[in-house]
This record gives structure tokens, C-alpha cells and sequence, in this order.
């Protein structure tokens, strides 16, 4: 029975994180977003007795796929603040 | 006119394409036969040389497509750096100088590292593996250079070139001198297999991590300050 609410909870947070990263509009949200779906995708290959596939979504999907948004958004943000102010700073 | 030829030239391969794909997957629908392979891999797992099914599976019985993806990601890796600008990667500034950060990677690198050697060694008999492995080897690197250590081996020249090849190659000589030696492509000899298996991963683990940290690092390095978290 715990093991089945631990599912349903598990099932649930995937939708609802998933969700948000589709639907946020500021990109950091949506990158913080999708790390913590990766997280609860590891989780559940874990309940699907995958631990292979966990400790690879773990690493990559998580971990280096999150440090890799993380900066191309930020980047983007830079180079959207640069085009709208950025040119006093620099001539 | 050239450009609407061009279009519906595009349209009429990527339509040929797309049915000959339905096809091929109409015709593996109607021909499969049902294939026990848990019963057919749990069979045929002391021959594989390691005693972890998916890492038997992954680098013996189906080791083309480990060489195939190891192939995917090493153009990937060149394609990314390829559009870098060069300068990132040549610039011998560092991203961040964070103390809390170059305190942190102290304590966290070294267990990284272990973690790496752990996963490789531990992947021909229970879960772990050269993609897990390589993957938290880079994760490692990423750490090391967010903390401002330097990494000479990352920029263009030999050394990063024969890292992001070394595990495609060596898997290819592989295939190839067990092709030549009388047997199939890719067919271990039997009494070498484990050898060969843990010699292909520990390769294939630096060239995986090599790709994925010079994708991150040939990132380009912006020289506005630092957003605001979350700001846009």
C-alpha cells in the first residue's frame, strides 16, 4: 500500500514538473524545473527496477544536462539585458 | 520558382522518408515472433564475459550500437566545439572565482573522481558503467573548472583531439581486428572478452567525458556581469 501512494505521489510530481517546465515563461524557472524532473525520473527507474538507466539519467539527463541549460539561459537573459541596456556598458 | 522546387523537393524526401519509415515498422509488426530475451540473456551470460546482464548486452550482443552511439556523440562533441568561438576556448580566463564554490570542490572533486573509477569497475557485475561513469567524470571536470582550475588538456590541440577519438578508435580496432582474426565483426574471442570489455569501457569512459566537457566548455564565455538569478 505505501508502495503504491510512494508510486501515485511519484506519478504525480513527474506531471506536475513536467508541466511546469512546459508551461514557465522565464527560462531559469523552467531549466530549475527540469533538473528536479530529472531527479524524479531517476527516481522512478528506480521503482522500475532500471538502476542502470537511473544512475544514467542521474548523471546526464540531470546533472550535465542541467549544467549545460543552466548556462545557455544564461546566456540568453545576457544577451536579451545587453540589447535592451547593455550598450552604455559597452560602447 | 527555384525556391518552391526546392521546397517541394524537401517535402517529397522527407515523404519518402517518412513512409518508408511506417513501412519498415508495418513489416517488424506483422513478422515479430514473440522472443523471450530475459530468458535468452540470462542464457547466454556466462559467454558474455561479465555478469552485469545490461552492461553484457550493451558491450557484448549488441556492441554495434554502443559503437554506433559512441560514434554519435564524438561528432556531436566536434560539432560543438566547432561552433564555439574559439576564443572561449582559448581564453585563459576562468568563468567564476567563487570562494564558497573553490572551497565546496575541494571536498567534492576527489569523491567525484571516486565515484567515476567506482561506476566503471563496477559496471561488469552490477549496475554502473562507461556512460554513467563518464558522465560523472565530467561532472567532475564541470565542477573543477566552475572552481577556477585550469584545464590545459581542453583546449585545441592534440590532446583534446586524441581524447574525444581514443574510444571510438580503440572500439573500432577492436571490431575490426576481431573481424580480421577470423571471427565476425565485433565478436570477442571468447577467453578475452572480459578483458576487452573493461579495456573498451575505461577508454570509452574518458572519451565520454571528454565530449561532454568540452561542450560545456566551449560554451561561450560572456563578458557582461552576472544576471540576477532567474532574471530576463
Amino acid at each position: 500500500m505505501t508502495e503504491w501512494s510512494l508510486d501515485i505521489l511519484l506519478v504525480i510530481a513527474l506531471l506536475v514538473t513536467a508541466t511546469s517546465v512546459l508551461w514557465s515563461r522565464d527560462l531559469f524557472r523552467g531549466v530549475v524545473f527540469f533538473i528536479a524532473f530529472g531527479l524524479l525520473m531517476a527516481l522512478a527507474w528506480v521503482r522500475l527496477r532500471a538502476p542502470d538507466v537511473a544512475l544514467a539519467e542521474a548523471a546526464i539527463g540531470a546533472g550535465l544536462t542541467g549544467v549545460l541549460l543552466l548556462d545557455a539561459a544564461r546566456h540568453l537573459s545576457n544577451d536579451e539585458s545587453q540589447g535592451e541596456d547593455g550598450k552604455e556598458k559597452k560602447p | 520558382m527555384t525556391r518552391v522546387l526546392a521546397i517541394l523537393t524537401v517535402t517529397a524526401v522527407c515523404f519518402a522518408f517518412l513512409s518508408g519509415l511506417v513501412y519498415s515498422i508495418w513489416q517488424i509488426g506483422a513478422t515479430t515472433t514473440p522472443v523471450d530475451l530475459p530468458a535468452l540473456l540470462a542464457g547466454n551470460l556466462d559467454d558474455s564475459g561479465v555478469e552485469n546482464p545490461v552492461t553484457a548486452v550493451l558491450l557484448n550482443f549488441r556492441s554495434y550500437d554502443t559503437l554506433l552511439e559512441i560514434g554519435v556523440l564524438v561528432i556531436a562533441g566536434i560539432a560543438g566545439i566547432s561552433v564555439a568561438k574559439t576564443s572561449s576556448l582559448e581564453d585563459p580566463e576562468l568563468r567564476t572565482s567563487d570562494e564558497l564554490l573553490y572551497a565546496l570542490q575541494r571536498w567534492l572533486v576527489p569523491l567525484t573522481l571516486l565515484l567515476a573509477g567506482y561506476l566503471l569497475w563496477a559496471g561488469s557485475d552490477r549496475p554502473g558503467g562507461a556512460f554513467q561513469a563518464g558522465a560523472v567524470l565530467a561532472a567532475s571536470g564541470v565542477l573543477m573548472r566552475l572552481g577556477g582550475i585550469p584545464m590545459d588538456f581542453l583546449r585545441p590541440g592534440l590532446m583534446l583531439r586524441l581524447g574525444l577519438s581514443l574510444g571510438f578508435s580503440v572500439f573500432l580496432l577492436v571490431a575490426v581486428a576481431s573481424a580480421l582474426s577470423g571471427s565476425r565483426f565485433l565478436a570477442y574471442p571468447p577467453e578475452m572478452a572480459r578483458t576487452l570489455i573493461v579495456a573498451i569501457e575505461t577508454v570509452l569512459t574518458l572519451s565520454i567525458a571528454m565530449v561532454l566537457l568540452a561542450l560545456f566548455v566551449s560554451a561561450p564565455i560572456n563578458n557582461a556581469e552576472e544576471p540576477e538569478e532567474g532574471g530576463s
